[in-house]
C-alpha cells in the first residue's frame, strides 16, 4: 500500500501539490488522471523520492520514502518519469541490465541475467537489444526504459505517462503488460495517464487530480461517468458503454 | 577483447619507441656494449624510462579524468581544461608556492587539488544557475570561468615574478621529466583504478539524477567521487608535467563512438587510448625539429583541436 499524508509542494508562490492524502491499495493498477498542471507528475515524483516534499509523509509498503535507505527502496519500488534525456550512449541490453543494479551492484548473477532477458523479450526488444539508445525511435526508447524498470522487479511500479511516444499497438501492449504484472505477479502499478479510455479499460482504481488536490477517486466504474469526468476536465465528456467497457467521447 | 589487446600492443610499441628516441645515443647495441655503468644506461634509467612512464601515466589518467567528467556533468564536451578545473589547480599551486614554498611537492599537489575541486564545484554551481543547458554552452561557460581564474592567476604571478613558472605549468612538457621528479603521477594510476572500480556507479550517474535515485544510488555522492578523481588527476598532472589540453576530450569521445558509454567497458579503452595518444604526440614533438623538442601541449593542441573540430562538425547524434 502507498500512503501519502498531507503531501505538499510549492514552487515559489505556486502550490503545485496541496496537502494530498491518499491511500493507494496494494495490487492492481491505479491510474492518476487530470488536466495539465494538476500536480500528477509532481506527486508521483515525491512518492518515488525523486523530489523532496515541502510538507507531509509518504510510505510505500510501510517504508518512509524520506528516511528508508535508497537502495532498499530501489528493490521495493521503481519509477520512470516522462521525457528521459539520456546523454549516455548505452545499448538496450546495457540499459536493461542496470535495472538489476539495486540487487547485484554491477556483478550480474545468472538470476539477474534471466530477469534482463525476460524484460527484453516482454517489451519486444530482442531484435534491438544490441542497438544504442540514440539509434532508436522515441517509442523504442520508451520501451527500453520500461524494460529496465521491469528488470528491476519491484513490488511497486510507478510510471509517468508510459504511453508517451507509443503507437496504438505498443500502447495497448504496454497496458496489457502492466495488467499482467498486476494480476499474475501481484505488483502494484501506479500510472499517470492522459488517455482516459486506457485508464477506463485497464485501471482498477482511478485518482483524479485538479489544481494540486485530489478531486475524486474510486473504482474505475465509478469514476468513468460523464458528470465526474466533465467536472475534472471542465469540458463536456460523454461516456458510452461498448462491449462492456466504458468509453469516453470528447472530440467535438 | 581482441581489439583491446591490439590497442594495448600498439601502445606498448609506442612506449618502446619512446624509450629509444632522443638526442643521446640510447640503443640496444650501445646498451649491450657499454654495460651497466655506461652513459647510455644512465640516460635510459634516469631520463628515458621515467619519461615514458610519465607519459603513460599522465596520458591514461588525463583521459580517464575527461571520461569521468563527461559522465558526471552529462556533457560530451567537458574535460578539466573546459571546466575551470585545470586553471583552478594552477591557481592553487601558485598560491601554495608563494605562501609555503618549503612544503613537499605532495602537499603542494594536495592544495592544488583542493583548489581544482573548488573551481569545479563553482563551475557546477554556475551551470545550475544558467537556464539554457545547451550542449555547447556548458563547455563555453567552463572556458569563460577558466579564463577568469587564469587571469587572476596570471595577475598574481606577474606581481610576484612567477610568470615563467606559470608558463611552464600551463604548457605540458615532458622534456624535464627525470627520475625522482615524476613519481607523483602514480597517484593518477590510483585514480584510474578508482574510476574502474566505481565504473558502474558513474555510468548510472551518466543516466541522470532520476535514474540514479531510482536505482538506489546517492547521486550527490557519486558526483563528489567523480569530482575528487578529476581534481586529483588535474592537480597531479599539472604539478608534474604541466597541463595537456584536449586529451580528456578527444579520447573518451572517440571511444564512445566506437563502443558506447558503459564505463565498465570504456575505462580500459580510454586509459590505453590516452596513453597511446600522449606517447605518439610526444614522439612526434621530439622528432619534428630534431634535435630540438616541441612541447607536447603544442603538438596535442594542434592534433586535438583538429579532432575536436571533427567531433563538433559531425552530426552530434549522441551529443544532444
Amino acid at each position: 500500500m502507498i500512503v501519502t499524508s498531507n503531501v505538499t509542494k510549492n514552487y515559489g508562490a505556486a502550490c503545485v501539490v496541496d496537502g494530498v492524502s491518499l491511500e493507494l491499495p496494494a495490487g492492481g493498477i491505479t491510474s492518476i488522471i487530470g488536466p495539465n498542471g494538476a500536480g500528477k507528475s509532481t506527486l508521483l515524483s515525491m512518492v518515488s523520492r525523486l523530489m523532496a516534499m515541502d510538507k507531509g509523509t509518504v510510505t510505500v509498503g510501510g517504508l518512509d520514502v524520506t528516511t528508508a535507505p535508497s537502495d532498499e527502496l530501489a528493490r521495493r519500488m521503481s519509477i520512470l518519469r516522462q521525457d528521459n534525456h539520456m546523454t549516455a550512449r548505452l545499448t538496450v541490453r546495457d540499459l536493461v541490465s542496470f535495472g538489476r543494479y539495486p540487487y547485484s551492484k554491477g556483478r550480474l548473477t545468472v538470476d539477474d541475467k534471466g530477469h534482463i532477458e525476460k524484460a527484453i523479450t516482454y517489451l519486444d526488444l530482442d531484435a534491438l537489444a544490441h542497438r544504442f539508445l540514440d539509434e532508436l525511435s522515441g517509442g523504442q526508447r520508451q520501451r527500453a526504459f520500461v524494460a529496465m524498470v521491469l528488470a528491476q522487479d519491484t513490488d511497486y511500479v510507478l510510471l509517468d505517462e508510459p504511453l508517451n511516444n507509443l503507437d496504438m499497438k505498443h500502447a495497448m501492449g504496454m497496458m496489457k503488460l502492466m495488467q499482467q504484472a498486476a494480476n499474475d505477479l501481484g505488483k502494484t502499478v501506479v500510472l499517470v495517464l492522459h488517455d482516459i479510455n486506457f485508464a477506463s479499460w485497464y485501471s482498477d482504481h482511478i485518482v483524479a487530480m485538479k489544481h494540486g488536490k485530489v478531486s475524486a477517486q474510486g473504482p474505475a466504474a465509478e469514476m468513468i461517468r460523464p458528470e465526474v469526468l466533465s467536472d475534472i476536465y471542465e469540458m463536456d465528456i460523454k461516456v458510452h458503454e461498448i462491449g462492456g467497457q466504458r468509453i469516453s467521447v470528447y472530440y467535438g | 577483447m581482441r581489439t583491446l589487446l591490439l590497442a594495448l600492443f600498439g601502445t606498448l610499441v609506442l612506449a618502446v619507441v619512446s624509450v629509444f628516441v632522443g638526442v643521446s645515443d640510447v640503443s640496444i647495441p650501445s646498451l649491450l656494449v657499454g654495460g651497466v655503468d655506461s652513459r647510455a644506461m644512465e640516460v635510459l634509467l634516469i631520463s628515458r624510462i621515467p619519461r615514458t612512464i610519465a607519459l603513460v601515466l599522465a596520458g591514461a589518467s588525463m583521459a580517464i579524468a575527461g571520461l569521468v567528467m563527461q559522465m558526471v556533468v552529462r556533457n560530451r564536451f567537458v574535460e578539466p581544461s573546459t571546466t575551470g578545473t585545470t586553471e583552478s589547480a594552477a591557481l592553487g599551486f601558485l598560491v601554495v608556492t608563494l605562501l609555503a614554498p618549503g612544503w613537499p611537492l605532495m602537499a603542494k599537489m594536495g592544495v592544488s587539488a583542493v583548489f581544482a575541486l573548488g573551481g569545479t564545484a563553482l563551475f557546477l554551481r554556475i551551470l545550475r544557475a544558467v537556464p539554457l543547458r545547451d550542449v555547447l554552452l556548458v563547455p563555453l561557460v567552463g572556458i569563460m570561468l577558466g579564463g577568469i581564474i587564469g587571469a587572476l592567476t596570471a595577475f598574481i604571478a606577474y606581481r610576484t615574478n612567477l610568470m615563467a613558472s606559470l608558463l611552464a605549468w600551463n604548457m605540458g612538457d615532458f622534456s624535464g621529466v627525470l627520475r625522482g621528479r615524476y613519481e607523483l603521477l602514480w597517484v593518477g594510476l590510483v585514480c584510474c583504478v578508482m574510476a574502474y572500480i566505481a565504473a558502474d556507479r558513474f555510468t548510472v550517474a551518466g543516466m541522470g539524477k532520476d535514474f540514479t535515485t531510482n536505482l538506489g544510488l546517492n547521486y550527490q555522492r557519486v558526483m563528489m567521487l567523480g569530482l575528487v578523481i578529476v581534481s586529483l588527476v588535474s592537480a597531479v598532472v599539472l604539478v608534474s608535467v604541466g597541463s595537456i589540453p584536449f586529451l580528456g576530450l578527444i579520447v573518451p569521445n572517440l571511444v564512445s563512438l566506437m563502443i558506447g558509454d558503459n564505463m565498465r567497458r570504456t575505462v580500459p579503452w580510454v586509459a590505453i587510448g590516452g596513453a597511446g595518444m600522449v606517447l605518439a604526440c610526444d614522439i612526434a614533438g621530439r622528432l619534428i625539429r630534431f634535435p630540438y623538442e616541441i612541447p607536447i601541449s603544442v603538438v596535442m593542441g594542434v592534433v586535438g583541436s583538429a579532432m575536436f573540430l571533427y567531433l563538433l562538425l559531425r552530426t552530434p547524434r549522441g551529443a544532444t
